[in-house]
């Protein structure tokens, strides 16, 4: 069958830009244009809708489900249940536990049912409503410590109540406690935050010669997801050819499946491409969040500030599936101190399952709840210190040869301390203008709303440090592959990049063509569209891409370039040891310019397909949590500036500035915008972005009430970008997409303690915590 | 579960037949502007039996001064109220100001506002305080005029009779400061947590208020009103007592009636009703005895 409507193809690179340059993005002008084509844009004749219906209720037995009101409405073409499921019948990122559509029991409100394939979106949704489903409701399991204490009898599933219990054991704590001439300690909550990425789930299925499957979805991780859909469709992996489509934002949001199991078996069950897109309410629904997390944290110091050490508990509550929560736990363990020098740690790490909204990735993967609780307790250390923010960071940083809690060195550059200080340096924007009244209403906190002309306001200043893992953890080959091909077309000489990268909107094959360009002495490159013809990429999260797919990219270009050369020596007549590409050409040190690419490619073509791994790592024990469990180590710093009108509790985010260690700038232009982008992420969690859950029900699925920042809630940022190269890694680079996300948080929500007095101990912060 | 019968779609090109499509269709849903019905018919929230378009109702998109007082026609939207209403009506210029985004802004109209009758709608309060009446019609009876203090009856619920349409609202031009202030928990594009409206009448010695999103309907606070009318200097224009500005706050903390919900608590929504009334009232007065009128939304 003929490709759709709207599916992608392959993509010139715009600019002749390589490594360390910031050509333009093929994707940027269209999508600023209104003109990129989304997954949800595709279109094939003929093709079917499909749509879900979901349970409404957190926690029920289903009794009985009639399809047959639902059969009945004109222009319905199939209606399945679990019972129409080809293949196995439970689906999972990392452990198959999910049910493909829910039987005997629902455990979330919001979990798949049953699905209709109709000949117009509104007549499935209007048939999905006859579909008949008696439940029982039980009574939810919502609180995920009552769980930890009571694991057997709060069990959502057969498995047992937790996910993982990760301890982290070093030293003697309880010797450190009698030692210790300061003891500070408090309690924390982070509230569910949404990866709320603009194009929601979507995509397209159509049944393919010899029963199998082309799959056009936006997702972030093609090859694990065809080998979750191909046994609960019944198929091999081989008869799943899957293409990604225009992806809107991810933020690890795409990493575990939506649509397409459901809509491989509509297209599977009527012969017929069935198209399953989403709104923002079902997408609410459709995809994982970001873990709620309570936290007990107590740390002793020595008088001068110094850390002696840490008694930790993190839960984490993972909802009723287990999606990532294993991986999710381990990094909330084996980072859950953050990049500071502790002789003594005892650290409790939990996920639990239970009723509430499903929870897995989302950028900063457990890093991020643990960021905001050992941000704020170092904090209230300074305080107790009696010491500035910075100096009690600075004091116990931790720098290149330092121990983690797990025991692990921290092998590259990790210059923390440089970092502080360099940040505390940066200029303080000018102070609010309020006594002349001219202040404009737009930088005052309400903005336009007109709270305030000035009564109230008060300014903080907060600092946060964050330490974020850069690719998988804990022994997994997370491996990329590509593919490069270098032709001479038109007369030119181009090179055909081919991965099965996801590229969710971060700029990943705009960096990719400039690897190429760099590695091959070329200017035109192509980009072919991602799909699972390549072998596997992993996934488009963990701040990874640059890094493997960047490596195997760098990998398959120095093949091709040998190649070259070596044809280059046989057709030169010369030792290819002395030969190098540069500007297109092929030059000797000793002859100069020696021919062309072109004339020495003539209408031959070299490819050549290389996978690229990281150095092993090693599981976290599972007494003990030691283990150099981590591939690389990412540091971010933030200072927040806040302007609080302390009498109605809303918050003006005046600057934030950030210094980061990115190894080696690919793209200055690209990595800016992970840095703003990542920040504004953490801005929102601290101040407005959350799930309110009550009962195990989403009480605000739509962005009229789930509220994400405007360009009037973020501000502008001052940056100070640092390249200390790690030396494993491709060009020295480090990853950069999540370390931002970390550290914005607490900066912030210290500011605001700052302005206000207020302990603020949970995120976001309300205007009624500042006020109460 | 709804029946999946047709909705008709009427699309009257002047208010005579627009009137005569209500009376033939008292079920119709009026769309003036659609940014509030639109979202609920996509998310299928309600299936009414017709929508009735009245956008391309000309009259209704145009305002008019008529022997000393404003006519408003229901389709003029708010990014005209802003740039040609602004100097004349300050406090609704404001509120317009805070209604979505800049597209919602070229779209959406007070009429809309006050057919969907939300307690968050944010031209309501700037219309109780400046006294506004609501020009209503049906081909049947003619022409009513509903002050704005009666048009809310109840959540999501207004005035109007199954045959009627709303076809202006009538106000008075500024003859003191107006303000308008709302708490949203972002700096823009946020619906109401609450929100208040004050208007100063110094010819009448008179100060209106309007109270969003913290009752089931908009609403005057009344007693405030009566109370600060009473104790302001008109004349002298002196300098506000403190105790008057706290106390006018408490009366309007105790004017409201919220809920706890999603977007905020019951406690912070009068608590913040008290902190707006005493800065917007402060903001008035200082213009009162400046002797200006108020600001204008930018």
């Amino acid at each position: 069958m003929a490709a759709p409507i709207k599916s992608p193809g392959r993509v010139s690179a715009p600019g002749d830009g390589g490594v360390g340059d910031s050509p333009l993005r093929p994707d940027g002008t269209l999508k600023v244009a209104g003109e990129f084509a989304y997954a949800s844009d595709l279109w094939i004749d003929g093709m079917l809708w499909g749509a879900t219906l979901r349970s409404p209720h957190p926690r029920a037995r289903i009794v009985s489900v009639d399809v047959g009101p639902a059969l009945a409405v004109p222009g319905v073409r199939a209606v399945l249940t679990h019972e129409d499921v080809p293949g196995r019948k439970l689906f999972g990122l990392d452990d198959p536990d999910q049910p493909v559509l829910a039987f005997g029991e629902v455990r979330h409100q919001g979990e798949p049912v049953a699905l209709v394939a109709a000949d117009h979106p509104e007549t499935a949704r209007r048939a999905m409503e006859r579909i008949a489903v008696e439940y029982e409701v039980l009574e939810p399991v919502t609180d995920p410590r009552a769980v930890i204490a009571d694991p057997e009898g709060l069990k959502v599933q057969d498995r047992g109540g937790i996910v993982r219990h990760q301890p982290v054991v070093v030293g003697d704590v309880a010797a450190a406690k009698r030692a210790a001439e300061v003891v500070v300690a408090g309690e924390y909550e982070v509230g569910i935050q949404d990866q709320a990425f603009l194009g929601p789930e979507a995509g397209l299925a159509i049944p393919a010669e010899g029963g199998g499957l082309d799959l056009y979805v936006s997702t972030q991780w093609m090859h694990q997801d065809v080998r979750q859909i191909a046994p609960c469709l019944g198929l091999d992996e081989e008869q799943i050819h899957m293409t990604l489509a225009g992806v809107g934002g991810a933020f690890g949001g795409r990493e575990d499946l939506s649509m397409q199991i459901h809509a491989g078996m509509l297209a599977l069950h009527t012969g017929r491409p069935v198209k399953m897109s989403y709104n923002r309410y079902e997408s609410f629904f459709g995809h994982v969040h970001r873990h709620p997390a309570q936290m007990r944290y107590e740390y002793g110091a020595a008088a001068d500030g110094t850390l002696l050490y840490a008694d930790v508990e993190i839960v984490l509550d993972g909802g009723a599936y287990t999606s990532s929560t294993v991986n999710v736990t381990g990094n909330a363990a084996s980072l859950g101190v953050g990049p500071y020098e502790i002789p003594n740690i005892r650290i409790d790490a939990y996920g639990v399952y239970t009723n509430n909204p499903p929870c897995g990735a989302m950028r900063g993967f457990g890093a991020v709840q643990a960021c905001f609780a050992y941000e704020s307790m170092m904090d209230r250390l300074a305080d107790a210190c009696d010491l500035s923010p910075v100096e009690v960071r600075r004091r116990n940083a931790v720098s290149q040869g330092s121990r983690l809690a797990t025991g692990q060195v921290i092998e590259a550059p990790a210059p923390l301390a440089e970092m502080l200080t360099r940040l505390e340096a940066m200029p303080m924007p000018p102070a609010l203008d309020t006594a002349s009244g001219t202040a404009d209403l737009r930088d005052l906190p309400g903005g336009a709303s007109q709270t305030t002309h000035g009564e109230g306001v008060v300014r903080g200043v907060g600092y946060g440090v964050g330490i974020k893992n850069i690719c998988f953890s804990e022994g997994f080959d997370d491996l990329s592959t590509a593919r490069v091909r270098l032709e001479v077309i038109g007369g030119e000489p181009t090179a055909l990049v081919h991965t099965a990268a996801a590229e969710v909107g971060q700029g990943l094959v705009t960096v990719e063509a400039q690897i190429a360009r760099t590695e091959l002495g070329v200017q035109k490159v192509v980009i072919a569209p991602a799909d699972n013809r390549v072998g596997d990429a992993g996934s488009s999260s963990a701040s990874r891409q640059s890094y493997m797919t960047g490596g195997a990219v760098k990998t398959a270009c120095e093949a091709v370039r040998a190649e070259l050369l070596a044809l280059a020596g046989r057709r030169l007549g010369r030792a290819h040891g002395d030969l190098a590409v540069a500007g297109g050409k092929i030059v000797s040190r000793a002859g100069g310019v020696l021919a062309s690419i072109e004339e020495v490619l003539g209408g031959d073509a070299i490819e050549e397909t290389r996978e690229y791994h990281h150095r092993p790592t090693a599981p976290m024990d599972p007494v003990t949590g030691q283990g150099r469990s981590h591939t690389q180590l990412a540091l971010c710093v933030h200072r927040a500036v806040v302007d609080v009108d302390v009498d109605l509790g809303l918050v003006k985010v005046v600057e934030l500035a950030a210094v980061q260690d990115v190894g080696r700038i690919l793209n200055r232009l690209s990595l800016e915008g992970q840095i703003h982008g990542g920040s504004a992420q953490g801005l929102g969690l601290a101040v407005m972005e959350e799930i309110v859950v009550s009962g195990g029900l989403v009480r605000n699925p739509s962005f009229t009430d789930y509220l994400i920042p405007t360009i009037l809630d973020m501000p502008p940022m001052r940056l100070d970008i640092l390249e200390n190269p790690d030396p494993e890694a491709p060009y020295g680079l480090r990853g950069a997409g999540e370390p931002p996300t970390l550290s914005s948080t607490p900066a912030i929500v210290a500011a605001i303690r700052d302005a206000t007095g207020r302990a603020l101990t949970r995120v976001p912060v309300r205007p009624e915590h500042i006020v109460a | 579960m709804r029946d999946s019968e047709d909705m008709d779609f009427l699309r009257p090109m002047t208010w005579e037949d627009a009137l005569a499509a209500k009376a033939a269709h008292p079920g119709a849903l009026p769309v003036q502007g659609g940014t509030d019905v639109m979202v609920e018919i996509n998310f299928d929230v309600r299936r009414p039996e017709a929508l009735l378009d009245l956008n391309p109702v000309r009259e209704l998109a145009e305002w008019d001064a008529v022997d000393g007082r404003l006519r408003v026609g229901a389709g003029v939207p708010y990014v005209r109220v802003i740039a040609e209403l602004g100097d004349r009506l300050p406090g609704l210029a404001q509120a317009s100001r805070t209604v979505g985004s800049p597209q919602i802004r070229n779209r959406g109209t007070v009429g809309g506002n006050l057919g969907a009758a939300s307690p968050a709608g944010d031209s309501h309060p700037p219309l109780l305080a400046g006294g506004a009446e609501i020009e209503v019609e049906s081909a049947a009876r003619g022409v009513r005029m509903i002050p704005a203090a009666d048009f809310y009856t109840g959540v999501k619920r207004n005035a109007l009779e199954p045959d009627e349409l709303v076809r202006a609202f009538w106000t008075r031009p500024a003859a003191g400061p107006q303000y308008f202030s709302k708490i949203g928990t972002r700096n823009a594009m946020v619906i109401a947590v609450c929100s208040f409206a004050i208007a100063l009448h110094p010819g009448e010695r008179r100060v209106g208020t309007g109270v969003g999103s913290a009752a089931p309907t908009p609403r005057r606070a009344a007693a405030a009103e009566e109370f600060l009318s009473a104790e302001l200097d008109w004349e002298g224009r002196g300098p506000l007592p403190d105790s008057v500005a706290r106390r006018f706050g408490d009366l309007v903390r105790e004017a409201a009636a919220p809920i706890d919900d999603v977007r905020g608590t019951a406690d912070y929504r009068r608590h913040a009703l008290a902190v707006m009334a005493r800065r917007t009232l402060a903001w008035a007065w200082n213009d009162h005895r400046a002797g200006t009128a108020g600001k204008e939304a930018s």
